[in-house]
């Protein structure tokens, strides 16, 4: 790729993507007590994490059965109380093995 | 001085397993950038100054177009449009010092994943959301550049077990939550069901993913919010 190319693509992606964060984290000092705008904020970051999660995950892996179980053991660890990390390490170990187990068939 | 350190580093602590989320989620975009023709100092690049995963993922499907200025910022736009609600909704919780300069240096960092964790808080520092962006900004530099030098060497079967790690991450920010407060269970499901009519169906299955996750996240807040209000100070 050309360099003087990539640049300007790489300060608009950059820029908007900074902008979009800053400008209203900025701005936004007083404290909101409209009780739509509240709980619309609340529900949000779950909103948008739900929308990415399904059901692309499906069809993040070999498998759409391997990505299933991987999300439902996902799903058990998460309610069962244990960490982002042994969550997310789960559900990889959970797609690995099931896939294994695809193979054998 | 004492509080500011034991913040720094209790962000520092719950910055880990994000961090180690970035790393396998960055790690498939430093492979994806070049097998599309990008040098590996470009993916790490690119990295570091947006940090971000949808809309990065997208903005290298159009850079490799030459000229495509215009679409370049829409998608980035309403791809990411979601950080100005986090950040509207994280500057509520803003600790009265974590102010003016500070909010436009550490705004930077406001992603998916540093925003739950730091929502989680009932006040939220300055040196704690320092803290909370050191790690996970390290991890998604780092894998991008591992997976950018090494990606072709891991097995595919490996490739695709780690693809489902960022997904789990989301899964285990969720579902908690989800299974403590029953209105936020209905918002999920409403969530759940807008983004498979995305998904699936005609016409509506056409539109670019970042738009229909935009879409769809604002119309199942929305419903919540009209539903199911937030009455005490959540």
């Amino acid at each position: 790729m050309e360099h003087g190319q990539f640049f300007i693509y790489l300060l608009i992606m950059a820029g908007s993507t900074y902008l979009i964060r800053a400008v209203p984290f900025a701005a936004v000092r007083k404290k909101i007590n409209n009780t739509f705008i509240k709980s619309f904020l609340y529900y949000i970051p779950y909103t948008v994490l739900t929308a990415m999660t399904f059901p692309a995950a499906l069809y993040a892996t070999n498998s759409m059965l391997s990505a299933a179980i991987g999300l439902a053991v996902a799903v058990a660890f998460a309610i069962w109380g244990k960490d982002l990390t042994v969550v997310a390490l789960a559900s990889c170990v959970a797609v690995y093995i099931s896939e294994c187990v695809i193979g054998l068939f | 001085m004492l509080k500011i350190k034991s913040n720094f580093l209790r962000g520092l602590k719950s910055g880990i397993p994000i961090g180690l989320g970035y790393l396998s989620v960055s790690f498939t975009f430093g492979i994806m950038a070049v097998s599309m023709g990008f040098d590996w100092w470009q993916a790490v690049l690119i990295s570091m100054t947006t940090v971000t995963s949808a809309g990065q993922l997208a903005g290298i499907g159009i850079m490799v177009n030459p000229g495509q200025y215009i679409e370049m910022l829409i998608s980035q736009l309403t791809i990411n449009i979601r950080y100005s609600f986090m950040a509207v909704s994280l500057s509520q919780k803003a600790d009265g010092k974590f102010n003016g300069i500070y909010r436009w240096l550490l705004g930077f960092f406001i992603t998916d994943e540093i925003f739950a964790v730091a929502v989680n808080e009932e006040n939220v520092t300055r040196s704690f959301f320092s803290g909370l962006a050191v790690i996970p900004y390290l991890g998604w530099t780092l894998g991008t550049l591992a997976g950018a030098l090494l990606g072709n060497i891991l097995p595919d079967s490996v490739m695709s077990a780690l693809c489902i790690a960022i997904y789990g991450m989301f899964v285990a920010i969720i579902a908690p939550k989800a299974k403590k407060e029953k209105k936020l269970l209905g918002v999920v499901a409403v969530a759940l069901a807008i983004s498979c009519l995305f998904y699936y169906l005609p016409v509506l299955r056409e539109i670019s993913s970042g738009i229909s996750i935009s879409v769809c996240a604002v119309a199942a807040a929305a419903i919540g919010a009209l539903v199911f209000p937030v009455k005490e100070d959540a």
